[in-house]
């Protein structure tokens, strides 16, 4: 992965320091909260319904053993004992005390981590597959190209102050794990008619109060003009975009107000403009990048521990069946691991789970780690015949849940639980669903199955594209679930369809074992998933499942 | 029509440790709501606030929020400020530490 150079280094380490006078101005009363508030968000610190909340970057996903060793004696020394992994590939930790923080950074700094453009009006932290580098379906590792973003992006002097917050996410596979079309940028590499790699451009995608599907704005972009042109894109926002109103600020209103092919008359006139200025030294960047993200030499070994652990031991073969994806290596498997055991929030992990996933990584995982914006962490490469070895170790540390795209796999927000925003709880309703479904013992036979869950219109928890989206509200002061069907957020992005009046927070997982079972009433087959049963037969049958079973309850 | 005004609270997070506190009738800031001042009088909630709101560099985001009488003092009425006053509901972490 990458390793910081000198002025990556003192970059951060200056960071730190000017936080740490900043901190120390605003508790001796010289700066207001008004002057400070931007200055701590510019540094990921919000200040949350029970106490601040520190958002750590996460570059595209990616971290290394050594840094997940870090936030977990991050997690002890300054928080209580654990973290949180978001829906965008970062780590949030929900207890600091303000005095601490710019301690909490210097200890990021140690081992190349920040929190630097976690908040803010500014482009965010670049998102990525999570299955970069390892992929069997990928044209190229699109990390490298990630962090030559993430470096152009920090501290651009155009781009800080920006109508409102910029998102881009990237993919080097056709097969979008990224939710690219829910992005202010998406990246979708492809291949052009003679073969070469180069980028699907979309534009305006965003979930929020305003879903929206991105829109290609170039087919086939080469590689060597990926900066220009998305520096034509934040360009053209950057002064189209409206600052009147921050609910009309992001870039999918702009797209939506003045039509995609305007927008792209505009960029394309600004990328004439800026391309001569680019001289080279961004592709000399990426080169040195690229070097960063070499593959481990992966050795070719025998699998028959593999296949002999999956015979002898039905738990294995179970997590096996659920939690590995198909490495571009024969013999290698991707493991994710769960961090959705049934009964506990979605995304949490305890200091001693992410230790233990540092030694695996270490041990048997060519010491990479990932993030996924499903909130599980990843170990990229691993030989199959140390999974059985792999799987042992996690048990241990309670993370071999055999989940992963099942029903217990929900995504959620934080929620009232902790976000000053949220309108309503996302995490219990996950725990409740989760444990219901474990104690009906039909995760396995309900098949594959996306449950996300927003705790307010902001969709943190990508509700829009769950096959089975849940967003919790406040109507007149109680909480409120609405349900949404058939979302999808692959390359073929679909807004699930709203089902119609919510659910009170007592009814909602009632309401989600109504749906399931008419799914399974419903399907041909048991090879017929969630989705591809709700393409067919539509929203109906869920609707008189959700409102008419509902109303004779009612009635009797 | 002017609506009726309804008994309200000052509340705010503190500064250094960003919890919830309530202020007090005393000029306190609490950790418990049970101590807060409940305020039924529409000027003096406002006058209140202000006092509240000038105190930068004891507390952040001060405001007022509706409250209700309780048997050992005031009580929230929104399920937001309800849980402002216990903490999370995945972990006893926050104000359920020790109840």
């Amino acid at each position: 992965m990458y390793a910081y150079n000198d002025f990556d280094e003192a970059f951060v380490r200056e960071r730190v320091a000017q936080f740490r006078g900043q901190v120390e101005r605003r508790m001796d009363g010289s700066l207001s909260e008004d002057e400070f508030r931007p200055l701590r968000l510019m540094n990921g610190l919000y200040l949350q319904l029970h106490a601040y909340m520190l958002r750590v970057a996460v570059p595209y996903g990616t971290i290394n053993p050594t840094q997940m060793r870090q936030l977990a004696h991050i997690s002890e020394t300054f928080d209580k004992g654990y973290g949180h992994f978001t829906t965008r590939q970062n780590i949030q930790f929900n207890w600091p005390k303000l005095r601490d923080v710019p301690d909490i950074l210097e200890a990021l700094a140690d081992v190349e981590m920040h929190a630097i453009q976690t908040s803010g009006n500014t482009i965010r932290n670049v998102t990525a597959d999570h299955f970069a580098g390892a992929a069997a379906d990928e044209i190229e590792d699109p990390r490298p190209y990630a962090e030559l973003i993430r470096q152009w992006s920090t501290d651009h002097p155009e781009f800080q102050f920006l109508p409102r917050k910029f998102k881009i996410a990237i993919t080097g596979s056709p097969n979008d794990r990224a939710v690219t079309k829910a992005h202010d940028i998406g990246l979708r590499m492809v291949r052009s008619a003679d073969g070469l790699p180069g980028f699907e451009v979309i534009v305006g995608g965003g979930l929020g109060r305003t879903p929206m599907v991105g829109k290609v704005i170039r087919g086939f972009l080469p590689t060597g003009d990926l900066l220009p042109y998305i520096e034509a894109i934040v360009s053209v926002w950057n002064l189209l975009g409206r600052r009147d109103n921050k609910y009309k600020a992001r870039i999918k209103i702009t797209v939506h107000e003045h039509g995609i092919d305007e927008i792209q008359r505009l960029v394309e006139e600004r990328f004439a403009e800026i391309r001569p200025s680019y001289s080279g030294v961004d592709q000399d960047l990426l080169a040195e990048i690229k070097q960063h993200f070499a593959s481990p030499v992966l050795a070719e070994r025998s699998v028959d521990a593999f296949e002999a652990a999956r015979r002898a031991d039905p738990s294995f073969r179970s997590w096996s069946d659920t939690n590995l994806a198909a490495h571009r290596v024969d013999g290698f498997a991707i493991v994710t691991i769960s961090l959705k055991k049934p009964g506990a929030t979605p995304g949490d992990a305890t200091a001693a789970q992410m230790r233990t996933m540092a030694k695996i990584a270490e041990t048997f995982g060519y010491g990479e780690l990932r993030i996924s914006h499903e909130q599980n962490v990843i170990l990229p490469h691993v030989h199959k015949a140390d999974l059985p070895a792999v799987y042992e170790a996690l048990r241990e540390a309670d993370l071999a849940t055999a989940n992963v795209g099942l029903i217990g796999d929900i995504i959620a927000c934080p929620g009232m639980d902790y976000c000053a925003l949220a309108t309503a709880r996302s995490i219990p309703v996950a725990q409740e669903i989760a444990e219901r479904f474990e104690a009906l013992k039909l995760d396995h036979e309900i098949g594959p199955l996306k449950i996300k869950i927003s705790g307010c219109i902001n969709a943190c928890g990508h509700h829009h594209v769950g096959h089975i989206g849940i967003l919790g509200l406040d109507r007149a002061g109680v909480e409120n679930y609405q349900i949404t069907l058939g979302g999808d957020g692959t390359e073929d992005m679909v807004i699930g369809d709203k089902t119609g009046p919510g659910f009170a927070y007592d009814e909602i997982t009632g309401a989600i074992e109504r749906i399931v079972l008419a799914y399974l009433g419903e399907r041909l087959s048991p090879e017929e998933t969630f989705i591809e049963t709700y393409r067919r037969v539509g929203i109906a049958p869920f609707k008189a499942a959700l409102y008419e079973q509902g109303e004779t309850a009612n009635a009797a | 029509m002017p609506s009726t005004f309804t008994p309200k609270v000052v509340t705010a997070n503190d500064l250094l440790e960003g919890d919830v506190v309530w202020l007090t009738a005393d000029d306190r800031w609490s950790r418990d709501m049970r101590e807060a001042e409940l305020i039924d009088d529409e000027a003096h909630a406002d006058i209140r606030l202000l006092e509240a709101q000038s105190q930068r560099s004891v507390v952040v985001g001060a405001y007022l929020a509706d409250a209700r009488p309780g048997a050992t003092g005031p009580e929230p009425v929104h399920f937001r400020e309800m849980f402002r006053t216990r903490g999370p509901s995945n972990y006893a972490h926050g104000k359920q530490t020790g109840i």
